[in-house]
């Protein structure tokens, strides 16, 4: 359920491991995972958006054309920490299967939590890209999930 | 010599017949000889599968992903616009009127198709249910998951979208939808194992052209679509990996 009277939101410069410096909006407003869809997306071995299906367009409050082309970061919450996207891309990068919660952030500042899992996509024995999935996932796991990054943002 | 073609087990047996139509059909076109093995369940099949026994199939997203990496089938075509979705229901005077209201222990009416299972055992994260706090009940057939249901033998069971459409509107109206997905990138796929590839090319165009004429559109309905879509390689290799994610 959306807030009625949404809060005006805070500021966050987020450092991206390409070393770009990104500025984003971010409001408290949780968007509900809906229900019975699968988010799915692919990206090149950058991490650039090559592919999404539209339940992603919808969640993520971009366009299909906003989205192509932008590495997958253009979601990162500033509530999810380093550590967590160094897991991820160490682990797919060596050819294996990542899963975790994700906070994802939205166009609008708002933000949507998924269970998410990423394979590589491996074509002749190379690595050429990845693909994602987003499923929903059960809210006791959301508390956990944000509990733990809570103490791993922690300096 | 006779070539060996079969469909997944997940159509509703009114399309028997449909099946054999078609096949009378596509070996008319090609001037092969095709021989139509419908197997009851999942499990004959794979044994058919496992002993060489299969040469084409219609095959549910599983199977296609399996016969791609590991028996060298090659995907050439797809019904346009259906992508393989599911439901999971229970008996309308059921207390739950969503997946998180199911409660732990729980018994599941479902067949053995492994993509509908997969999906519904997806669905049911949110709830926190899994193999290790519910209680499975295999059933030969989808008719079989509905009576369970409906007989208070089940609390909640998986079908694939068609299916549950395919139910009289007297049965439906028992039966309240939980939650119906909307997965929209995995659907069945036509594939032609390593003896039939020579004729792979002249079978895709006999599939890719057969909504031209009336008489093969009336087929094709029959069959719950509307006209084949050309498959690249590459395409199922996108679904074997969102298939990957999905059993992990």
């Amino acid at each position: 359920m959306e807030d009625v009277h949404p809060s005006p939101g805070t500021t966050h410069v987020l450092i991206h491991s390409d070393g770009t410096t990104r500025q984003v909006h971010v409001t408290d407003i949780e968007t509900p995972y809906p229900h019975g869809k699968l988010i799915v997306s692919r990206t090149d071995t950058r991490g650039i958006i090559t592919q999404c299906n539209p339940s992603f367009v919808d969640m993520s409050g971009y366009t299909h054309d906003e989205l192509i082309g932008q590495p997958h970061y253009i979601l990162r919450h500033p509530d999810m920490p380093a550590a967590t996207f160094q897991a991820l891309w160490s682990t797919v990068r060596a050819g294996r299967q990542w899963n975790g919660y994700v906070k994802n952030l939205r166009k609008d500042g708002g933000h949507y939590w998924v269970y998410a899992t990423v394979v590589p996509n491996i074509r002749d024995g190379c690595v050429v890209g990845y693909t994602s999935v987003r499923r929903e996932p059960s809210r006791d796991r959301v508390i956990a999930a944000e509990a733990q990054y809570r103490e791993m943002r922690r300096p | 010599m006779s070539f060996n073609f079969t469909v997944s087990p997940s159509f509703p047996n009114e399309r028997i017949s449909d099946w054999y139509i078609f096949n009378t059909w596509l070996q008319r076109q090609l001037g092969l000889p095709i021989h139509l093995e419908l197997h009851d369940n999942f499990g004959a099949q794979r044994q058919a599968i496992a002993a060489g026994r299969v040469d084409m199939i219609y095959a549910n997203p599983f199977d296609a992903a399996l016969l791609v990496r590991d028996k060298g089938f090659q995907a050439i075509a797809r019904p346009e616009g259906n992508a393989d979705e599911m439901v999971v229901v229970v008996a309308a005077d059921s207390p739950a009127h969503s997946i998180p209201e199911l409660p732990a222990g729980i018994r599941l009416a479902c067949t053995d198709d492994p993509c509908v299972n997969t999906l519904g055992r997806i669905l049911l994260e949110p709830a926190n249910l899994e193999a290790g706090n519910t209680r499975e009940l295999r059933r030969e057939t989808y008719i079989q998951v509905t009576k369970a249901l409906l007989r208070g033998d089940a609390d909640a069971g998986f079908l694939p979208v068609e299916a549950f459409n395919g139910l009289s509107p007297l049965v439906r109206r028992d039966l309240r939808v939980l939650v119906t997905s909307q997965i929209q990138v995995i659907h069945h796929v036509f594939l032609v194992g390593p003896a039939l590839l020579p004729h792979a090319e002249a079978i895709a165009r006999q599939l890719l052209s057969m909504h031209q004429t009336e008489k093969e559109r009336a087929m094709l309905a029959a069959l719950g679509a509307s006209r084949w879509q050309a498959l690249e390689q590459e395409d199922v290799e996108f679904m074997i990996d969102i298939l990957s994610t999905l059993t992990s």
